[in-house]
């Protein structure tokens, strides 16, 4: 299905699931058609009557602002961490604010951090990447190199760290979605295929695996498996069309599509290639899924389908009756989204929601339900279905197959609670 | 612009492209770069532009320190529990705790067998970690944290050694070396298998999911976040117009 006959199709569930959800109604939810519009205010509005600053005096001129910032009313839509997670910030987290974006794309500057020796600050005329192992020939390239290579492409790609809403197996526990998913992000990525060097480089025969290593004080190590290194992955200098950020990698980093985001290693400095795995530590103590029999899976490359709702959420919550937009995001380590449902009434019920934008393979897509509020308390979920036919569980199924214990992969369903004050809460339901 | 005056234009750009030396890359002969070995040795023949240039031995030397569980990257050194104990008490117990205990929120290093299928399973390399040859490249390639690769190889051997030895792995009078360093397996070593979502949680997968009156009663409120109110930020409530 082309992308917009999947829209199309999308639209016309969605219009048909509003028909025929005459129950949903009485919950709360109606199609937005029934506002009554407010008169005219006994006195008028002084911010259309007075002449304001702005529409007086001259403002900045062109030479202010050689490199813009958002709006000083926006200094609240930050990345935000939470500082009891870890013992230090230099390896830590913070978390992109979901709530406050609408989209696909993720802005550089608030695409969530992870880092395990702190950000690397690396002049490019000083990066070396270097391929050695398993091939022909050991060798190094520049930065420059690395932009002279043909065949150079743009994709956009969600990167979920497998911790995302790892903090929530035993319960809800952080109250936004800043926190709870707050670990993806999603931008346009401009690179060069992994294939392309290791063509140069010329990979041997019984070469199985590869190993990314990164420049930073962590030297972060990951083993990849070579065919995943052949089909997809990238190495990128290019975010949303500039340089990549410091603290995404600058000035090289690995792209993995769809696969955990500790696997796309930032500050790329060297490729390995070999016939086994190294078993790093960030593959052994860390990154894989204790379950409850006390044997762990290993290897967790693939991000399962998951979605959240980004608003209303207990950051953004319901301000109004009447008319509002509920909106949130889709992704799938397997491929496209193919639908997301969305229920009011903690999943007894559920409608198809409008996807809007473009719905690429590994990539964060939007959706949206507009709907009209009376008032009543809304138990809200969505569950993403991507194009392989996975459902995205419920937090209790999951559980009922990984026990509590494995930190990683939580891409259970999440329920916010808004109550008739329009107070929107983290809750687990049973 | 007119049909003639566009050909013309492009006419004029190839030979002004021809003139300078620029060849299309998609029209370059796929040729080796020099000294390429065998065709046999490649997994396809690539397509090679020539850029980049080739390692030294010395810059692959300096780089190239990843070792493999079965010693494979392993340097030529040896440590004692002993020797360990020392760097230990001065490079690690401020994070580590003197014992491997951990101090505050830093990583735990010793104990925790039994732990896994509790509360809160401790992942030490005695409990958990698979394989010792992680131990030895981790703290070879980041520890001590903030001062990394700042250790002598024997240092490693040495730190490894007593990090065994307070998992009660080894006896005080351990030496790691090279030459024994596969010789001692990890007690977690079979607790580790494969990836099998796509099989184990196949039921995940599901043509038809239900859309109406999928559960029997309403759903009741289990667990808060604000109860447990470890959330970051302001929570002033809103107003509803």
């Amino acid at each position: 299905m082309t992308e917009t006959g999947m829209s199309r199709e999308t639209a016309r569930l969605n219009r048909r699931g509003f028909l025929g959800a005459a129950g949903l109604a009485g919950a709360g939810l109606a199609t937005a058609a029934t506002g009554v519009r407010a008169a005219p205010p006994a006195t008028p509005d002084p911010l259309i009557t007075d002449v304001q600053d702005w529409a007086r005096v001259l403002g900045d001129g062109v030479q202010a602002r050689p490199y813009g910032s958002p709006s000083q009313f926006e200094k609240h839509v930050v990345r935000r961490d939470v500082e009891w997670l870890t013992a230090s910030r230099e390896s830590s987290v913070n978390f992109t604010p979901l709530h406050e974006l609408d989209g696909i794309i993720t802005p550089s500057g608030l695409c969530f951090e992870r880092h395990h020796g702190g950000i690397a600050e690396i002049d490019p005329s000083k990066h070396r990447l270097m391929i050695n192992g398993l091939v022909d020939k050991p060798m190094v390239f520049t930065v420059e190199d690395l932009k002279r290579f043909p065949g150079r492409q743009n994709h956009a790609y969600f990167l979920e760290c497998a911790a995302n809403s790892g903090m929530e197996w035993r319960g809800a526990q952080l109250n936004g979605c800043q926190f709870t998913h707050g670990m993806v992000h999603n931008v346009w990525y401009t690179g060069i295929p992994l294939k392309t060097l290791l063509d140069e480089a010329g990979i041997r025969t019984n070469a199985k695996w590869l190993l990314a290593e990164g420049a930073d004080s962590s030297g972060m190590t990951r083993s990849i498996p070579l065919d995943k290194g052949l089909k997809d992955c990238l190495v990128v200098w290019s975010m949303n069309g500039e340089a990549l950020r410091p603290e995404q990698g600058y000035p090289v980093r690995l792209v993995v599509p769809g696969w955990e985001g500790n696997m796309w290693v930032k500050w790329l400095r060297r490729i390995e290639v070999g016939d086994q795995p190294w078993h790093q530590r960030e593959e052994t103590s860390k990154y894989t899924d204790l379950l409850a029999d006390g044997r762990s899976r290993r290897f967790t490359f693939i991000m399962d389908a998951k979605s959240v709702v980004t608003n209303p959420s207990p950051q953004a919550p319901l301000k109004h009756k009447g008319p509002n937009v509920l909106t949130g995001l889709a992704w799938s380590g397997r491929g496209k989204i193919g639908r997301v449902d969305v229920s009011i009434d903690g999943g007894r019920n559920w409608r198809t929601a409008r996807i809007d934008g473009p719905v690429l393979p590994m990539s964060l897509t939007r959706f949206y339900v507009d709907f009209d509020w009376n008032g009543q308390e809304l138990m809200i979920q969505s569950r993403a279905i991507d194009e392989t036919g996975y459902v995205q569980p419920t937090k209790d199924e999951l559980r009922k197959v990984r026990g509590v214990n494995s930190i990683y992969h939580n891409n259970g369903i999440q329920t916010w609670l808004v109550r008739a004050n329009g107070e929107t809460e983290n809750v687990e339901i049973g | 612009m007119s049909r003639s005056a566009k050909v013309f234009t492009a006419a004029t750009l190839c030979v002004a492209l021809a003139g300078t030396g620029m060849v299309l890359a998609q029209q370059r002969p796929a040729a080796p770069a020099a000294g390429a070995v065998a065709a046999a040795a490649h997994v396809a023949a690539p397509q090679r532009t020539g850029l980049g240039r080739e390692a030294h031995a010395a810059e692959v030397a300096a780089w190239a320190i990843a070792i493999r569980p079965d010693g494979q990257g392993l340097p030529p050194g040896s440590g004692s529990v002993k020797k360990g104990e020392d760097i230990y008490q001065t490079q690690c117990a401020a994070c580590h705790g003197e014992f491997g205990e951990g101090a505050g929120r830093w990583p735990v290093l010793a104990g925790g067998r039994g732990s896994l299928k509790g509360e809160n399973p401790e992942k030490t390399l005695g409990s958990f970690w698979p394989y010792l040859s992680t131990t030895f490249d981790y703290v070879r390639r980041a520890m001590p944290y903030g001062n990394a690769q700042s250790l002598s190889n024997d240092e490693v051997y040495a730190l490894t050694a007593y990090i065994m030895y307070l998992n009660d792995l080894v006896p005080e009078s351990f030496e790691l070396t090279r030459e024994n360093f596969t010789s001692v397996p990890m007690p977690n070593v079979g607790g580790f298998y494969d990836d099998d979502r796509e099989t184990t949680e196949r039921a995940f997968w599901n043509p038809n999911p239900c859309m109406t009156d999928c559960r029997p009663t309403v759903p009741q409120v289990t667990g808060r976040a604000r109860v447990i109110d470890v959330t970051p930020e302001g929570r002033s409530g809103p107003r509803v117009e």
